[in-house]
């Protein structure tokens, strides 16, 4: 990074120290960070989406839309996050392949399973063996964002059904004395209505995705808990930088970082629970009319 | 949004392959980055080490273009049987357990001892609680040893293990540890070395006889030549066991 950093062990600590933390494994941990918050950025919203359409059909009319709803929340709620995790995301790498072997080889006679053995044709295989090495990681990274958006969508799914049976009765009957449609009164009176009872619920699944970013690492993506661990270990001289075992700083620094991050998103849920309440029949809602009158 | 980025993804992939079949196969080489000399992620996020030299000089002798990657050991032979790499080369010892699974070349290290290291020369190696890396043949050894075995996912964990006062000892292989002693005062080898395993060799999917025949093609005339005695000499000095 810096020019005097060409012979590390001849420099004092306030050097050493700039150019340790500016090296190559330290840049990547940096970037482990936005790994980690552009994963949130990307599953909060992409799970949102799940849950609204998962709650939605769970309380559709149409029963083979409702049981769809039903069997994704109850099901993906169930299994342990580990466990879905290991499972989930070999079977859908797997299942691509397979779909794209079919495609792309048709006249393939060997099987594909031999033992524990999965074997697809070369040009089949996601990404492709000959991929640089970025591919892989982004394919790696947007399974696993999907993975996680599937697991928290369906517990945002069963927080956003709780909210709509949450909005008063009354609400919905007065929208059908006005002659709305059952779609109408869906999207005009309950749909607005709804996320003030859904917001606690919410913010607690924001709270503990946040901290459920390490299982990223199972999934092959470096995190930045993988990183603190892996600089944290002691060096010996074979490294250029060696030192010992500091693993105790890493993750302090780690905790700085989770705990500043879950003050920042408080106060923003603070922020938007205040915005929601406005106008509603809740006691919320009813503190701010009376503060303002 | 997500789903958009996907589908791109796999479009951009699957318009490659017309590409990349004409120049044959990339072979992407599994290792574990963490096991200092033989593998470790070095200062610039590289994976270096002596299986990086050996594994380079493989390739252009088979006439291969390989990439690395790097797995935790833990999961490193499942993810070569699903295919997410070619070959495992990551220190592995050559043990009749994994060869059920996987194939293995001729070995490129020769067998190497074990060895034991402690805080303190009266450490209890037959009874204490001992740390070494989980699915390793060390760690089989230790649990048929007696003594309490203590597992860790990382080399270095087991080595801070001692340090810290969980385990008596660490035991581990000879040229890890004794690169780590050479430079910490208090930690000491302790008891006699053991042999284990049948030396060292890369592993490789059964049904990869071609790839299997090409690496031990390329191994056979690195050890004709002598480059394999002056590479290990190089990494591991002196004291390590060559070939004739």
């Amino acid at each position: 990074m810096f020019e005097f950093c060409a012979e590390p062990s001849t420099l004092d600590t306030w050097p050493w120290f700039a150019c340790y933390l500016t090296n190559g494994v330290h840049l990547l941990f940096y970037q482990s960070f936005l790994t980690v918050l552009m994963l949130l950025a990307i599953t909060a919203p992409v799970a949102l989406a799940f849950g609204f359409v998962g709650a939605a059909a769970s309380r559709s009319h149409i029963a083979p839309l409702r049981w769809l709803g039903k069997l994704y929340t109850s099901m993906v709620r169930g299994v342990p996050d580990i466990a879905f995790f290991l499972f989930f995301v070999i079977a859908l790498d797997q299942a691509l392949e397979w779909i794209n072997h079919q495609i792309q080889c048709p006249d393939w006679d060997e099987p594909i399973r031999q033992g524990a053995n999965f074997i697809v044709c070369q040009a089949a295989k996601i990404p492709l063996s000959s991929a640089p090495q970025w591919v892989h990681e982004v394919y790696n990274y947007f399974i696993a964002v999907f993975t996680f958006s599937i697991v928290f969508g369906a517990f945002a799914a069963n927080v956003l059904f709780g909210a709509m049976r949450a909005v008063p009765r009354a609400q919905l009957e007065t929208a059908e004395a006005y002659g709305m449609t059952r779609r109408q009164t869906f999207w005009r009176i309950l749909v607005p209505q709804m996320w003030v009872y859904a917001l606690p619920g919410l913010s607690n699944l924001w709270m503990i995705l946040i901290k459920a970013t390490p299982l990223l690492f199972l999934l092959g993506v470096e995190d930045i808990v993988y990183w603190a661990r892996e600089l944290g270990g002691s060096r010996t001289s074979q490294y250029a930088y060696p030192h010992p075992d500091w693993r105790l700083w890493y993750f302090l620094a780690l905790l700085v970082f989770y705990l500043g991050f879950t003050r920042v998103s408080e106060i923003a849920l603070t922020r938007i629970t205040r915005r929601l309440s406005h106008g509603q029949a809740t006691a919320g809602g009813e503190a701010q009319r009376k503060a303002a009158a | 949004m997500k789903k958009l980025a996907f589908s791109a993804a796999i479009l951009a992939l699957t318009a490659g392959a017309a590409f990349a079949d004409g120049h044959g196969r990339t072979i992407r080489m599994g290792t574990e980055g963490a096991y200092p000399p033989y593998n470790f992620i070095n200062d610039d996020g590289e994976v270096d080490g002596f299986e990086r030299v050996l594994g380079d000089e493989l390739c252009a002798r088979a006439g291969l273009t390989c990439e690395w990657v790097t797995n935790d050991w833990d999961s490193i032979i499942p993810n070569l049987t699903s295919g997410n790499y070619d070959t495992i080369i990551a220190g592995m010892s050559i043990t009749d357990e994994r060869d059920e699974v996987i194939d293995f070349t001729q070995d490129y290290i020769p067998p190497t001892p074990s060895i034991y290291v402690a805080l303190s020369e009266d450490a209890d190696l037959m009874g204490g609680v001992i740390a070494a890396q989980a699915n390793t043949i060390q760690s089989g050894y230790i649990a048929e040893s007696g003594a309490t075995l203590l597992e860790y996912a990382t080399p270095d964990e087991t080595v801070a293990a001692v340090r810290n006062g969980e385990a008596d000892a660490v035991f581990a292989d000879v040229d890890f540890l004794t690169d780590i002693t050479d430079e910490d005062d208090e930690l000491m080898v302790v008891g006699d070395p053991v042999p284990l395993g049948g030396g060292v060799g890369m592993g490789l999917r059964e049904t990869d006889g071609e790839l299997l025949e090409m690496f031990n093609a390329a191994i056979t005339s690195m050890k004709e030549d002598g480059t394999l005695n002056a590479l290990l000499v190089e990494w591991f000095g002196d004291d390590i066991p060559t070939y004739e």
